[in-house]
């Protein structure tokens, strides 16, 4: 056992420190919920690929660096640490991206993931529909067989920053009568600009546009862009689930340099006799770590060949828990001043924790909702009884 | 990078592990409880031979260590099994004598420490009791820069946990005096920090195994209670806590190991975390036990009544916390 880093994960550290150092803009990109914030992220994403950065892990085929799982953790630790702007291609990168690898023909790879890794189609997921949540499986959007392809029918929504996304993903029901509702499922990608596609954004809590609900009125999807089996929708989508989430999603780069931050703020502003304060910001720091130390021994274990499965849920809890109380202590560090959004004039120096307290809340309630994750940790990992259902 | 235990660190778990199942291990806490010793000091000689005590005794006085990871996985395993004595201290005053440069005293005590003859107490600085120490075969008592040796205690007071017994240290000659001593204290207080973490650790995963167990055969409403949300979720949160605790177990170690500035960071974190899951564990078995959890005929109560002090011992959380953030 050993946390030391190799030469060549030193000097890959070295040169993504320099890179980042080099290009990071100056001032913080306006907000990617947004339309003009979206087109100045799409840009950063295109600047990231120029060199080769925005899909470190990925072949160099496709315009990544083939860097190990421990490499890609490094890549995002010093991401994070340089206060570079959020990822906008994250939906198609992280959890799409891996879909293809492992279900995708050669001709989708090919097709669909240089223009990924260069941000210029951004991809959203739709996969939730209004009564469709927790329970996905129960989906009822469909999927109709016709000439060369499919038909796609119904309504998707809660889609991230679907209403500037070019393309989307998501589980249709191509078989209205099987005997369990995982059954009949098909894995489908189709253009957000298509005949028969509206796009309605829907605010979120902080009130920007980016989020929206997607109707679908018989737009036409070719076979070539069914992933995997027609039918096995599920199996095809799972893969994805535990990649959000799990690793991918939330390297620990991003509650490092949190906590880092709120370490910071403290120091400057803290109360030293207010030690009830100080626990909770060495509480957070001692999250961010646990949750670092916890990904490189997963790293470790599937360096060796192990694969992650429910565990990935433990990691899903245990990240949006820790964020959220990373944000809430800031707040409270902040006093008066954590009134403000980000964008006030007085607004406190170590910025962005307005913005980030807000979407910190959604965590435990997108991918898969931690009542959810619980439910899996309990069934699956320590073995209880399944609940009665029906 | 490789941060996952080898197989031989893995064996000697199972190994520890076997061993202590097969041991009685319940029915020495009882006895030790009680005040009679026997059955505790020959766990404490079948640990020894198993390699136990020499892995926090150098070479050169008859050990094999110091192996902070090695102590780590066994100490790990000695939590898991509720093993009492002054485990934790003892190793700590190994690596307090190894350090303070008394070649004399480091000479009489280590190679006993290192074959399971010696049960060492150590009492840090500001701490009013020693642990066991009417089983112990001397304690090193700290104060300020310097260092006292005594076998002489005030009665054992009454303890939450009865099968840690505390006493006052009384008298004492003095050993050692200086920089040195400080420098020492505080090398064995982070050691013994770790190894509290492990220990706290090993019983919070103890007390999931069993709660585990209860609440798939127990039947309320006609069904396992396990089938119940409210149930489960509780249990997937102690999982979690002890899940997200031994990763900084385990990084204190190999700072410890490697002698690293971040050494007392590392393991006030470690404690603070494996302290909180291992204590919030017992709180989980106690509730989810039932009644059966608050009585004291079933083994369970020894791990649930350990919970809380080791939590505390060796520096309350907020000791720990304040301590992360020292630097
Ligand atoms: C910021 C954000 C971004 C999102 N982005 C996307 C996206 O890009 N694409 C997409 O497809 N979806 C997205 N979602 C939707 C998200 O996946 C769903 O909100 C989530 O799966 C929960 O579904 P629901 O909202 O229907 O809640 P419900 O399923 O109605 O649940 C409501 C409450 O009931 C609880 N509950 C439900 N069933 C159970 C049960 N069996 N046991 C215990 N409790 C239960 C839930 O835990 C929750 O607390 C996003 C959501 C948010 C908040």
């Amino acid at each position: 056992m050993d946390l030391d880093a190799s030469a060549a994960d030193a000097a890959f550290r070295d040169e993504a420190r320099a890179w980042l150092a080099a290009h990071v803009p100056a001032r913080p990109l306006p907000s990617l919920e947004t339309r003009a914030g979206f087109a100045a992220h799409r840009d950063w994403e295109a600047e990231l690929a120029a060199d080769r950065w925005s899909v470190v892990s990925w072949p160099a085929e496709y315009g990544g660096r083939d860097a190990s799982l421990f490499q890609w953790l490094i890549f995002e630790e010093e991401y994070y640490a340089a206060g570079a702007p959020g990822r906008v291609g994250q939906n198609g990168i992280n959890l799409l991206a891996p879909t293809l690898f492992e279900h995708g023909t050669p001709e989708q790879c090919a097709r669909v993931l240089g223009p990924m890794a260069t941000g210029e189609v951004v991809w959203a997921q739709a996969w939730s529909e209004p009564e469709a949540g927790s329970d996905l499986a129960s989906l009822r959007a469909t999927a109709v067989r016709t000439a060369g392809g499919w038909h796609l029918r119904g309504q998707k929504t809660w889609s991230s920053r679907a209403a500037f996304a070019d393309r989307a993903f998501g589980l249709f029901r191509s078989q209205p009568d099987t005997p369990r509702p995982h059954q009949g499922l098909t894995y489908l990608m189709f253009p957000l600009d298509a005949p028969g596609v509206t796009v309605r954004p829907i605010g979120r809590l902080d009130g920007k546009p980016a989020f929206a609900e997607l109707f679908l009125d018989d737009v036409f999807v070719p076979d070539t862009d069914v992933i995997g089996e027609p039918g096995q929708g599920w199996r095809v989508a799972m893969s994805t689930a535990g990649n959000e989430r799990g690793l991918t999603l939330r390297s620990p780069g991003r509650f490092s340099a949190a906590a880092e931050r709120l370490t910071a703020l403290w120091r400057e502003t803290a109360d030293p006799a207010d030690t009830a304060l100080r626990d909770r910001v060495a509480d957070a720091v001692i999250g961010a770590r646990a949750y670092q130390l916890f990904t490189y021994a997963n790293a470790s274990r599937l360096a060796e060949g192990s694969s992650l499965g429910a565990e990935s849920s433990l990691n899903k809890v245990f990240w949006s828990e820790l964020d959220i109380a990373l944000h809430e202590t800031a707040l409270d560090l902040l006093g008066p001043y954590g009134a403000l959004a980000d964008d006030a004039d007085e607004a406190p120096a170590h910025g962005g924790w307005a913005d980030g307290w807000t979407f910190s809340l959604a965590g435990p309630v997108y991918a898969g909702t931690n009542e959810i994750q619980r439910n899996i940790i309990a069934e699956r990992l320590l073995g209880l009884p399944k609940e009665a259902r029906g | 990078m490789r941060f996952l235990l080898t197989d031989e660190q893995r064996d000697f778990a199972r190994t520890l592990d076997a061993l202590l199942g097969a041991s009685g291990t319940p029915a020495a806490v009882r006895s030790w409880a009680a005040g009679d010793h026997k059955p505790g000091r020959d766990l404490w000689a079948r640990l020894a031979e198993a390699g136990v005590f020499a892995l926090a005794v150098p070479e050169e006085h008859g050990g094999l260590g110091p192996l902070p990871l090695e102590l780590t996985v066994a100490f790990i395993e000695l939590g898991r099994h509720a093993v009492p004595g002054p485990l934790v201290e003892t190793a700590a005053a190994a690596a307090f004598l190894h350090r303070m440069g008394d070649a004399e005293a480091a000479t009489a005590w280590l190679p006993r420490i290192a074959a399971g003859d010696a049960l060492v107490g150590l009492c840090p600085d500001g701490a009013p009791f020693a642990l066991d120490a009417d089983a112990t075969d001397t304690v090193l008592v700290v104060r300020d820069d310097t260092v006292c040796r005594t076998g002489t205690h005030g009665p054992v007071q009454p303890a939450l946990d009865p099968a840690r017994r505390l006493a006052r240290p009384l008298g004492g000659t003095v050993l050692a005096r200086g920089p040195a001593v400080t420098a020492a204290a505080r090398h064995a207080t982070d050691l013994a920090r770790l190894l509290t973490a492990a220990q706290a650790l090993g019983l919070g995963r103890a007390l999931l195994a069993g709660t585990v167990d209860h609440v798939g055969q127990r039947t309320q409403f006609g069904r396992a209670i396990g089938s119940f949300q409210a149930v489960k979720h509780r249990l997937a949160d102690t999982l979690i806590g002890l899940e997200f605790a031994q990763p900084l177990v385990y990084a204190a170690a190999l700072a410890l190991a490697a002698d690293a500035p971040s050494a007392g960071a590392e393991a006030a974190a470690a404690k603070a975390a494996a302290g909180e899951a291992g204590y919030a564990a017992a709180r989980t078995a106690l509730q989810l036990h039932g009644a059966v959890g608050y009585t004291d005929e079933p083994d369970l109560s020894l791990w649930i009544r350990k919970a809380r002090p080791l939590r505390d011992a060796w520096g309350t959380p907020a000791e720990c916390r304040a301590r992360v953030l020292a630097e």
